[in-house]
Parts: structure tokens; C-alpha cells; sequence
């Protein structure tokens, strides 16, 4: 049901952003944003309890590892939907997401946009709140938009208070750990 | 005829003369005329296989990055590229691509520009680290001074392949001694695997022994007896190919002729990996490219006079009917190579080792030779199964060449040292006689950078 509701509003995205700055008569990209983090945030959710919080810390079976490849372990959670993101990318879709924080294992991670500091400020300000705004970048006008990525799972929270690199090491279940930022290009 | 008329009509002859050098130029495999500047290192032997990059004459940018990644593209996979497109393609990276655009290969290795090419292909100033990374003092106060020209040519870091020198596989092996204990090639593991392969032609080579009696009769064949003896003690009569197997070549009508001299086509019916290898790397790009044969006199390394008329295929290394792997590991490969580095090689400890295993003095596989450094055996997946094979274009490993420490190195050597070896250019100029004289700080900063942030741990307890 999740990947039907994501074709379909990837279809009306493609339509919707190839008219540019027209008349608007498909899905607004406000709804857009938010059912495609709708999705984003089930599957993060599945994988980061059923997979990496189960096989890690409940059966403690495997490891998950940032090198994964080199230690044969479970891709880290941030990693599944980096190279989600980077697929959807390489397939040309009309609209790109990151995972941002404010203390970010690594450092490439941190907001960069004003829209982006704004944002993960906002949602770490206001939980429950999702935060919208519009930003120029490389000449592109994006509707950009800013999801609260709260920690769900003690995989969540151990890894990155134990990490040698991580900025902040007191991070609690239910904690806002980050952000997802979402842009949609509205025109030129 | 007046002077303008004369004027006219030379201009005439002249176009005609230039029209006709250019066209034919162009026809020919020497299109020198069209080449607007020198082709770098890696590019040299196909630089008049014009299309070979230029796929589509007015193609474009993106023409010319789809022909860097039809050829580099499953290397970089491989190597696990650092820098991979789909970083700079998000718009959060607009104001770096502004900079500098890493969507495009040709950014930072622009070809045709001799003049200003660096070691690696690299067109742009040694400090190019710079545009994105000028805080990096801020994440890592060990790096405060460092100059930017040094990130990528001082033996810390990579801009594409970092697999031997991330932090924390340098942190794993801070404690490598310079030898592994019991370190050992990987074994070749074909003739075992064979039956697991779905691909092998089991029905037309069934696994079984060629004798004396089922050998093919020799068509063509002056020295029956000696043909015969060499190839009754190959791998390839043991596992059940018989003469005709390679020396019958089916042509374009389906006939089946018999060939004296079978091409790396027919290698390749059953050693596709080892032939793809081949064309990919140095010895056979040009037969890939549908260019005549490298010949060792094109090389840019130098090369054996009496070798210069050499016409690279498969047979060059390993030659018929012995098909001898031990001697296209060393012999076939210094009776053309003449550079320092080659001819340092026989009074190496390498070499020693080598001469151990080949005379039976130690174990198989202990022994390094030029093969195991520059076409390293590794495991390739086929099918379901990994077969230990040898990798047969050079460009995997050889630069930069801490691509070498991991798969070739560290089978017997530990980290730091590998390393420091490679950062030594007196020593690989004679060929690892001694011990390396550089030091690279990588790892003394990864062990420091450990303690500290063990120290901050405990002070915040």
C-alpha cells in the first residue's frame, strides 16, 4: 500500500513540478512532502525495530556497523535511508530528502541552508510540529520541508551516545535526534 | 593567368591537400591531427580512438561522464568511492558544486591538458581539498597546519579510494607487526571450483583426464612430440580440454575451421573474468577499443628493446602449450618491463620468496612474484560460488597505490608498515629491498586521537 501510495504521488509530483511555476492543479506539494515522509518514517521505523533493534539488541545475533561491508554486519539505520535517498537520486526523481541533525555523527550532516538550521531548531523547539519553508538553491526554488526524527529504539540512542565522533552523548528514548528535510523544486 | 586567379587557384590546391590529409586522418587508426593535446598516462594507448570518449560528436558533458563511468564506473563501486556523485546531486550541495562540480569526472581530470596534469590524472591544483573541506580544523585540531596540498599526495587520504586508510580500520590494525604471522597469497581456487560453476561447459570439457590416446590429432603441428609432452601436464588437459577446443574457432557462417593461433575470443569462452581484466587494463585496452595490439614500444614505462615489436594478446604471458602460470607470473612479464623497479625485482627479498615456492623450498603461495603484487588473485562471485582469480587489469590496484594495501599487501604485511612502504619511492624503485625511510603520521594520529577521546569519556563519568 505505501509503495502504490508513493508511485502515484511520485507520478503527480513529475507532472506537477514539469509545468514549473503554472497554474498548480495537482497535489500540493505541502501534501506531497508529507505523504512521502509518511512512508519514509514507516520504513525507517520497520527497519530500525525489526531488524537492527531485534537481530542487535534483543537476539543479539549480528552487529550493525558504519562498515558494514569490511565487518559482514547490519547496515546502521542513518545508512539504510542515506543510500534510500541517494537511489532515488540516481533514478532522477523530481525530488531529493536527508537526514540532518543538529549533532550529527558526521559532520557533512549538519544543517547547511538557513531554511535548515531554521527548520530542525523549529522541530526540536515545537515536537509534534512539522516545520515548511521555500529556499533558492543553484537557481532552483524548492518547497522544503522539516520532519522530526525522534529516537525509537535503545539502538538509536546507545550508538550515538557511545560514538567517539557523535557531538552529544545524552540522548534518551523519545529524544529529537535529527530532522528529515525534504525538498520539492517549485520552479526556477 | 592573372595574380588573382593564381591566388584562387592555389587556395584551391591548398584546400583540396588539406581536405584530403584530414579525411584520410581521420580514416586511419593515426588521428594525430585531431588531437588537441597529449592524452594522459591512462589514456595514452586509445587516444586515437577518438570515439572511444567522444561516444557522439556534439554529445556533450554527459556523453563524456557516461564514457568515464562505462569504463571506471564498476572500479569505483569496488572501491567504494568517497566521493560519489550522489553526494553533490542534492541540492543542499548547490553552493559546493558552484566550486567545484564533482557530478562530472572531467572537473578534476580534464584530458588533453599535459601541461597541467598531475600523478593520478588530476588536472586541478593539489590543494582542491580545499573548496569543500577548509574547517576541517574545527572537526580534527590534529589537522590544523597540515597544508591542503598534502590531504591526497601524503599517504593520509584518497579522494576516491579510502579502503586501506579510513579511521577506523587504521584504528584496528594500530598494532600490526611488519609481517603476518603465517601471511600467504590466497589460493587459486579454479580447478577445485569448476563443478560448482554454472557457466563451466562441463558437457563439452566433461572433468575428465586427456591422455596420450584421447589427445586430439595435431593438424599443423611441426613439433608433435614436444606439443604433445607440454600440453599433457597443463591444467587444462587434466580438466578435460582437448586441442580443439581452443584451435577450432567457429567463424561468422558457422563453419568450424581450425586456427593456428586462437584469439583471446576463444579465452574467453571460459575465462571471461581473467579476459575482461585483460582488455580493461594496460596490456589489452587497446584490443577493447578495436585498436591494433599494444606493443610494448608504445608504452610510456621502459621498455626492453628486443621486445618492442610485441603484439600483447593472452598468448604473450602465457605462452602455448605449457600455458607454465609461474612463468607469465615473472619471466613474461621482465622480458619486456626495464624500469628500476623491475629490474631491482630478482635481487629482492619478493624474489627470494618467490624462488623458495617455485623450487619447492617452502609452502605454495608464500612466494610473491610481479603476478601478485599487479594482478592479485581475489575471490570473484560467479553465480552463487567465489572463485579465487586472478585480476588482470593492473588499473585495479596500481594507483594510487595504497589500493594495493589491502588486497595485496596486508595478506602478509600489517598496516602501518604497508603503508610507509608505499609512500617510499626510493624503496618500490628497488623493488622493497629494506625497510621504508618514510613514516606516514596517519596512524600515530588515529592512536591520539583514540586516547583523547578516551580520556574526555572518563572525565565525563
Amino acid at each position: 500500500m505505501n509503495i502504490k501510495n508513493l508511485v502515484t504521488l511520485l507520478g503527480v509530483a513529475t507532472i506537477l513540478t514539469a509545468c514549473g511555476e503554472s497554474k498548480v492543479t495537482g497535489i500540493e506539494p505541502k501534501d506531497m512532502s508529507d505523504a512521502l515522509f509518511s512512508v519514509m518514517e514507516a520504513d525507517r521505523t520497520v527497519y530500525t525495530r525489526l531488524i537492527v533493534n531485534r537481530l542487535v539488541k534483543e537476539d543479539k545475533v549480528i552487529k550493525a556497523s558504519e562498515h558494514w561491508k569490511d565487518d559482514k554486519a547490519l547496515v546502521l539505520p542513518a545508512q539504510m535511508f542515506r543510500y534510500g535517498s541517494e537511489r532515488v537520486a540516481e533514478k532522477g526523481a523530481n525530488f531529493s530528502y536527508s537526514l540532518l541533525s543538529e549533532w550529527p555523527v558526521n559532520k557533512q550532516n549538519s544543517p547547511k541552508t538557513e531554511v535548515e538550521k531554521e527548520g530542525l531548531k523549529f522541530i526540536a523547539a515545537n515536537p509534534g510540529k512539522n516545520y515548511y519553508g521555500e529556499e533558492t538553491l543553484g537557481g532552483t526554488k524548492y518547497f522544503t520541508a522539516v520532519y522530526a526524527d525522534v529516537a525509537i529504539a535503545s539502538a538509536c540512542i546507545s550508538c550515538h551516545n557511545k560514538h567517539k565522533d557523535s557531538p552529544r552523548t545524552d540522548f534518551k528514548m523519545g529524544d529529537i535526534m535529527g530532522g528529515v528535510v525534504i525538498r520539492i523544486p517549485v520552479g526556477s | 593567368m592573372n595574380s588573382i586567379k593564381k591566388l584562387w587557384l592555389l587556395w584551391l590546391v591548398v584546400s583540396i591537400l588539406v581536405v584530403t590529409y584530414l579525411t584520410y586522418n581521420i580514416g586511419t587508426d593515426e588521428k594525430q591531427a585531431f588531437l588537441p593535446g597529449k592524452a594522459t598516462h591512462g589514456h595514452h594507448q586509445i587516444e586515437m580512438s577518438c570515439a572511444s570518449c567522444h561516444a557522439e560528436p556534439f554529445g556533450g558533458a554527459d556523453v563524456i561522464q557516461g564514457a568515464c563511468i562505462n569504463c571506471h564506473g564498476a572500479d569505483l563501486k569496488e572501491a567504494r568511492d568517497s566521493h560519489p556523485k550522489s553526494k553533490f546531486t542534492n541540492p543542499r550541495n548547490a553552493s559546493r558544486v558552484k566550486v567545484l562540480d564533482a557530478r562530472e569526472c572531467i572537473t578534476c581530470h580534464t584530458e588533453h591538458k599535459h601541461e597541467i596534469t598531475q600523478s593520478m590524472g588530476v588536472t586541478l591544483p593539489d590543494d582542491f581539498c580545499f573548496k569543500c573541506h577548509a574547517d576541517i580544523e574545527d572537526d580534527r585540531p590534529s589537522h590544523k597546519g597540515i597544508d591542503f596540498k598534502t590531504c591526497a599526495t601524503g599517504g593520509c587520504h584518497n579522494y576516491h579510494d579510502n579502503r586501506a586508510l579510513y579511521e577506523d580500520f587504521l584504528a584496528k590494525h594500530l598494532n600490526d607487526d611488519v609481517m603476518i604471522e603465517n601471511g600467504q597469497n590466497p589460493s587459486r581456487s579454479l580447478a577445485n571450483d569448476l563443478v560448482l560453476m554454472s557457466n563451466y561447459p562441463v558437457k563439452r570439457y566433461p572433468l575428465k583426464a586427456i591422455t596420450e590416446n584421447s589427445i586430439d590429432p595435431l593438424i599443423s603441428v611441426s613439433d608433435k612430440k614436444n606439443v604433445k609432452k607440454d600440453w599433457l601436464i597443463t591444467s587444462h588437459s587434466k580438466a578435460g580440454v582437448n586441442c580443439s577446443a581452443c584451435h577450432n574457432e567457429k567463424q561468422n557462417n558457422g563453419k568450424i575451421v581450425w586456427s593456428n593461433k586462437p584469439s583471446y575470443e576463444t579465452c574467453r569462452s571460459c575465462h571471461s573474468f581473467e579476459v575482461e581484466g585483460f582488455l580493461s587494463g594496460k596490456h589489452g585496452m587497446r584490443l577493447k577499443e578495436g585498436l591494433g595490439a599494444m606493443t610494448p614500444e608504445m608504452a610510456r614505462q621502459p621498455m626492453r628493446k628486443d621486445a618492442h615489436g610485441k603484439q600483447l594478446s593472452c598468448g604473450s604471458c602465457h605462452t602455448a602449450h605449457n600455458f607454465d602460470v609461474r612463468d607469465a607470473a615473472v619471466e613474461a612479464c621482465l622480458n619486456c618491463h626495464n624500469d628500476k623497479h623491475s629490474r631491482a625485482y630478482k635481487k629482492s627479498p619478493h624474489f627470494n620468496t618467490w624462488h623458495a615456492e617455485i623450487t619447492g623450498k617452502s609452502m605454495a603461495n608464500t612466494g610473491v612474484s610481479c603476478a601478485t603484487c599487479h594482478m592479485p588473485r581475489k575471490e570473484v562471485k560467479n553465480g552463487d560460488v567465489s572463485i579465487t582469480l586472478a585480476e588482470h587489469n593492473q588499473n585495479m590496484n596500481l594507483r594510487p597505490n595504497e589500493k594495493m594495501v589491502r588486497e595485496v599487501c596486508m595478506n602478509c604485511h600489517g598496516l602501518g608498515f604497508s603503508i610507509d612502504a608505499l609512500a617510499d619511492k626510493k624503496l618500490i624503485e628497488g623493488n622493497f629491498s629494506g625497510v621504508p625511510s618514510v613514516h606516514i603520521e596517519s596512524l600515530n594520529m588515529v592512536t591520539k586521537r583514540l586516547s583523547n577521546s578516551k580520556k574526555l569519556k572518563e572525565e565525563d563519568r
